[in-house]
């Protein structure tokens, strides 16, 4: 933590031209790195059509077939059959209808959306339930090999999923775990409980012992001084925590493409293989990848604060 | 951060130490095994066990798409043909081209971007924050989405490096061709992990207390000096530290490639980790699958602790 003592007119201060350029450096650089980002979002709102014009549109009518085709299958049916059916009800059925398609059903995009989410909120529940507990005894206790329990724990990232993905592939077949929710919650926990020990350590560790041992000298009982006092202290740490687990498991993407396949898919396995008629769909990729973005850039503004202690394992603070 | 006054500190030290032991309920030393053990079951179940699979399966010929034939010991054969294996040594050294070029771009531009950041701008949060977006996506998503960008002819990485160049949209496919498709890989992870090394180095810049420089003021060294001998070697460990957790994460590179390539074209862009998917899940060779996974697992562990030890060297200096 910098603990500068630095003055108004400090001769480390840079000078406003310096700043200024900095300023229109740094904000162009922004710009660039999220027009990959912007165009995926009007993707969403292009037709098919618009979507792989030459040369690329900028300007274009919106459109929402992206989403319409994202939660629907359609089928194609005969001029005649549409003009006997009666009038469309709904946005979508109307656009499939000037396709010469009618809407069949839901497509799986809900399904796999709720997959992603209960599973991304159970393993995060788990891991951090879990990591709370180790990492308050390994700030506090007397743990025996202690640095080479914490080591242990965070060497377990170090492998590459694909490798951990062999034996778990066995496993889950012979346990009946396969393509199953509860297979990817315990898998996602095991991965994101090494990040919750070692990030929710460094939040216990700032937590001083006096405050509990205090509560102790006042008759409160270990597990009620952790209950009562730890706990609470910890509250921002813990959410942080929370929140970088959520967001992995959201994201991850090499488990779930090798262990699932249908009941326990995820979001991202599933985004990139939705097709259309005679090739990708790319506005409804698009309209996908965006709904699957946003509850990642509401989470990157709320951690904003601790992003760089989340993403080092507690390495760096601030 | 801490918020421990010397008061309390001295208010603890003058309390008696057994007064913990004359609680009630349980002891520390069980409420601490009590704490651990969740965790440790959780990591032995889905870690280490599997981990242990692993190795046996490695000295054997199973094969997982075969569960109901005879398994047979082959002692370290399998080590020996992936030792020996040329395709593994090509995937070894794409990984490491890969992982060198990312890591290099994402160092220069990523200290750049903090250092400037560090100019303490108007509205420099705002733009921070926006900056820091990319790294927060799923890898898989981003390497769908940008293969889109990267489509011949219609992508918007085209038109725009056609625009900036000169040369037809067309004329150019960055997934499709050998001497392209390793670039389009490198740039889209420099893309998305920048933000990571530069938010680290930025860390690293504000921990510099201003009275060095004051001190460097008053000795009239000149500013590049000053950035040569104080700032760059104070922002160094956190540099490293930077490389290695790109350096472990992009060693393990699978999600993006495998979305934006999946290894192609021919294997021009085969990272260790989709030859280890290729051979354990398409091959259906795992005894062999386990040997290179085990064998990959050692070199990561291995380069990371030797690269620790370097890294406490530097520190300590």
């Amino acid at each position: 933590m910098s603990q500068g003592i630095s003055t108004a007119h400090s001769v480390v201060e840079p000078t406003s031209g310096t700043r200024w350029f900095a300023g229109v450096v740094v904000a162009l650089y922004a710009l660039v790195t999220i027009i990959p980002l912007a165009w995926i979002i009007m993707t969403g709102f292009k037709t098919p059509a618009d979507a792989i014009s030459y040369p690329p549109k900028v300007v274009f009518s919106p459109s929402v077939e992206g989403y319409c085709n994202l939660f629907t299958t359609r089928s194609r049916q005969t001029p005649e059959y549409i003009a006997s059916l009666p009038p469309a009800n709904g946005t979508c059925e109307q656009i499939a209808r000037e396709q010469k398609m009618v809407v069949a059903g839901p497509s799986n995009f809900v399904p796999r959306f709720t997959n992603s989410l209960i599973i991304a909120f159970g393993s995060t529940l788990l891991s951090v339930g879990f990591g709370v507990m180790a990492a308050y005894a390994f700030s506090r206790f007397k743990v025996p090999l202690k640095d080479d329990l914490l080591f242990f724990i965070l060497s377990t990232r170090m492998m590459p999923p694909i490798a951990v993905a062999i034996p778990i592939y066995l496993m889950y077949r012979e346990l009946g775990l396969s393509d199953t929710r509860l297979g990817m919650i315990l898998l996602y926990s095991a991965v994101n409980v090494s990040l919750a020990v070692w990030l929710l350590k460094g939040f216990i560790d700032e937590i001083p012992r006096e405050y509990e041992e205090a509560a102790m000298v006042d008759g409160y009982t270990r597990l009620q001084a952790f209950r009562k006092v730890v706990l609470p202290q910890a509250t921002t740490g813990i959410v942080a925590t929370a929140i970088f687990c959520l967001i992995f498991a959201w994201n991850e993407y090499a488990f779930a493409v090798l262990l699932t396949s249908g009941e326990a898919q995820t979001a991202p396995p599933f985004i990139p293989i939705i097709i259309g008629e005679g090739g990708m769909d790319w506005p409804a990729v698009a309209a996908g990848t965006t709904l699957f973005l946003v509850p990642i850039l509401i989470f990157t503004v709320l951690l904003r604060k601790h992003l760089l202690r989340g993403i080092t394992f507690g390495a760096v603070r601030k | 951060m801490s918020i421990t006054s010397p008061l309390a500190k001295r208010l603890a030290q003058a309390t008696p130490a057994p007064i913990a032991m004359r609680m009630r309920g349980l002891s520390d030393r069980w409420i601490a095994w009590i704490f651990v053990g969740p965790t440790m079951l959780l990591l032995l179940a889905i870690n280490i066990f599997p981990l242990i699979w692993t190795i046996k399966l490695s000295f054997t010929n199973f094969r997982a798409n075969r569960p109901n034939a005879e398994v047979s010991g082959v002692g370290i054969d399998n080590y020996v043909s992936v030792l020996t294996d040329p395709d593994i040594w090509a995937a070894m050294q794409t990984t490491a081209h890969f992982v060198f070029w990312t890591i290099t771009l994402q160092t220069l531009i990523g200290f750049t971007l903090a250092y400037l950041i560090d100019r303490k701008f108007r509205g420099h949060g705002f733009w921070t924050t926006l900056i820091l977006i990319p790294m927060m996506l799923s890898p898989a998503v981003v390497g769908n989405f940008w293969a889109f960008l990267y489509q011949p002819q219609t992508g918007l990485f085209n038109a725009v490096a056609a625009f900036l160049t000169g040369v037809s949209p067309s004329s150019f496919s960055m997934l499709g061709e050998v001497s392209l498709a390793p670039w389009a890989i490198i740039i889209v992870d420099t893309w998305m992990w920048t933000p990571y090394v530069m938010l680290i180095c930025l860390a690293g810049l504000r921990s510099i207390p201003d009275y060095i420089y004051e001190a460097a003021e008053v000795d009239r060294a000149s500013k590049w000096r000053q950035f040569w001998s104080v700032t760059l070697p104070m922002v160094l460990p956190f540099i490293m530290l930077a490389i290695l957790f790109r350096g472990i994460e992009n060693f393990k590179m699978f999600d993006m490639v495998n979305l934006l390539t999946s290894g192609g074209p021919g294997s021009t862009t085969e990272v260790a980790s989709i030859t280890l998917k290729r051979e354990a899940f398409e091959k259906w060779r795992t005894g062999y699958s386990s040997a290179f996974a085990i064998i990959l697992f050692v070199a990561v562990f291995g380069l990371a602790n030797i690269y620790v030890k370097a890294l406490n060297h530097i520190k300590s200096r």
